[in-house]
């Protein structure tokens, strides 16, 4: 239980990436990954409402009885969501449209309540916060990746929409891959996000297995002989 | 590796067919049906047989190389010529050239190795890339031509190598000149206006069965598939479960009204009916295997043609059947095992 802020850091955004590893969360990963702002947007949302109820429940975590901690951690996850909502509705009503139904459901992505049960609720609240906010970028950077390929792939796109998160001056940011690319409409379409999130997590795997390079040959570890 | 070594227990029937031959003969039976298509739609088609196939070919190389596998023997197998084929078999002649090939390095790339190869994909591979530029292309897969027989004009070998790889119509015509509805398409518009289908059928473009020229590419395609049943590479049954139960339920909608439901031998001899019921729900891997299982798989594809053609998104609906059908399969499968002799019915396991 004594592991440093780093170990934190990296198993949220790489080793026990919520999306990749423990394909948590599929729901709005699948349905608002399609562009990259969409992406960005439901992500940063998961991630404000991860890193607050991660804190809320760590400070209480003494004074819960564990019969009714999953809905005390559920109402405080409610609550959390219905001001993240508000706090988008108002600021960023272009996004909040867009996403629409996703965001409410925020409530139920069980990454949230995963990390409250399993880590919030266990460790003081400096840590519960790093690991909410690891977490969540961990999340939100796949809902990037995936979002920003399937916007390119699908309609040749990148950054569309990208003045409903950071105002008219962000119109400009569009890329586009020229008028004639004509969109692979099925990478779009919800096939599409299971294949692409499927190729990211082929590509982790692949990464892991060069990062931990070829394996120490080991006596005994030799595949038995098949009679 | 060794290779492993099979005894087989009795009895002792003759060995089954090398995929290699079954392959072949597969091949050898598309061939009038194929050449029926280049008669009516001219040198588009073979130029998307050479494409399909030939990307089809190399993919398979390719992943079969990063698998660690043997190329050489698996290509032998010419089961990624066929998917090629198939696949060409569906697109419409003048397809962009680099849309065929993502269609056949999809169907060999995703649905077929991603799965393990040969023998392990639950999909059939040339109607899941069929259906992967269908939804993703609507405007050039239903940009088919008019058969030559209505239009009187060939495009010759250069001009189609011409439009396909720059993506440009004709010189000096544009694609609504060129192209032309298929029957299935132009059924269904024509009906959605509330068109009879007397009033439909009076039109230039419709022969005895369906639209002219289409109506005799179908035969083409059951000579190969008989050829097929007689060799024994492919049973009656999902074939004739098949196309019985479309003929069935359009009949049965054609006798309670026959001028809103078109003819039952319009259903046969339109889009890819007779093409699909022997060759490609045929397929070995993705069909069902038992007796009985295949009798329901193909009656079920039919009736699925008949309510997505009626009812459906699409014009045509025998990619979508299939597919529907290749994910119900491993379940048909298990409710129909045959029973073991003696064991009594009702037994479990």
């Amino acid at each position: 239980m004594a592991d440093g802020y780093g170990k934190i850091v990296t198993d949220g955004l790489w080793s026990n990436n919520q999306a990749l590893v423990a394909l948590l969360g599929l729901c709005p990963l699948l349905a608002v990954s399609n562009t990259l702002i969409n992406g960005l947007g439901l992500g940063l949302a998961t991630t404000a409402v991860l890193a607050m109820s991660n804190v809320s429940v760590s400070i209480i975590r003494n004074w819960v009885r564990p019969e009714i901690r999953l809905p005390v951690f559920v109402l405080i996850i409610a609550s959390f969501v219905t001001t993240v909502e508000l706090v988008m509705n108002a600021y960023f009503h272009g996004l909040y449209k867009v996403l629409g139904i996703f965001i409410p459901l925020i409530v139920t992505n069980c990454t949230i309540i995963g990390r409250a049960e399993a880590f919030a609720s266990r460790n003081p609240v400096p840590r519960a916060l790093v690991d909410g906010l690891s977490i969540g970028l961990g999340f939100t950077l796949v809902l990037m990746v995936l979002g920003g390929s399937r916007e390119l792939i699908g309609q040749g796109t990148l950054f569309d929409g990208a003045h409903l998160m950071f105002g008219e001056a962000a119109r400009g940011w569009r890329l586009t891959l020229g008028e004639s690319y004509p969109g692979i409409l099925l990478a779009i379409l919800p096939p599409g996000a299971f294949m692409g999130l499927g190729t990211l997590i082929a590509l982790k795997n692949i990464i892991d297995k060069r990062l931990r390079g070829p394996r120490p040959a080991v006596a005994g570890d030799v595949e038995p002989a098949t009679a | 590796m060794n290779k492993l070594e099979i005894s087989i227990s009795s009895p002792h029937l003759s060995g089954p067919q090398s995929v290699t031959r079954v392959m072949a003969l597969v091949l050898l039976a598309l061939v009038p049906g194929t050449l029926a298509l280049l008669w009516y739609f001219g040198w588009g088609v073979i130029i998307n047989i050479a494409l399909a196939v030939g990307s089809a070919v190399v993919a398979e190389a390719i992943v079969l190389r990063l698998r660690g596998r043997a190329v050489a023997d698996t290509l032998l197998d010419l089961s990624a010529v066929v998917t090629g084929w198939l696949l060409a078999l569906a697109l419409p002649p003048l397809l962009p050239w680099w849309q065929t090939v993502l269609g056949s390095v999809f169907a060999i790339v995703i649905v077929k190795q991603l799965y393990g190869g040969i023998g392990f994909n639950p999909f059939n591979p040339a109607m899941a890339g069929y259906v992967l530029l269908l939804v993703s292309f609507p405007v050039t897969m239903t940009r088919w031509l008019a058969p030559e027989v209505i239009t009187g004009q060939a495009l010759s070998f250069a001009d189609s190598l011409h439009i396909i790889f720059a993506g440009l119509p004709p010189a000096g015509q544009t694609w609504d000149v060129v192209s032309s509805a298929t029957p299935l398409d132009l059924m269904r518009s024509e009906l959605s206006q509330n068109h009879m289908i007397s009033e439909i059928r009076s039109s230039p473009l419709w022969g005895d069965y369906g639209g002219r020229g289409w109506e005799w590419v179908g035969n083409w395609f059951l000579l190969g598939g008989l050829f097929l049943i007689w060799q024994r590479v492919i049973s009656w049954r999902i074939p004739v479960a098949m196309l019985g139960s479309l003929l069935l339920v359009a009949g049965l909608f054609w006798a309670i009204d026959h001028e809103t439901h078109p003819f039952p031998a319009f259903h046969l001899f339109s889009g890819g009916a007779i093409l699909g019921a022997f060759f490609i729900a045929t397929d070995p891997v993705s069909a069902c295997t038992t007796p009985r299982g295949q009798l329901v798989y193909g009656a079920l594809i039919g009736l699925f043609v008949f309510i997505i053609r009626t009812w459906g998104g699409y014009p045509d609906a025998v990619a979508f059947s299939v597919l529907l059908m290749n994910m119900a399969a491993p379940t048909i499968d298990y409710y129909t095992q045959p029973r073991i002799f003696g064991q009594r019915s009702g037994s479990d396991g």
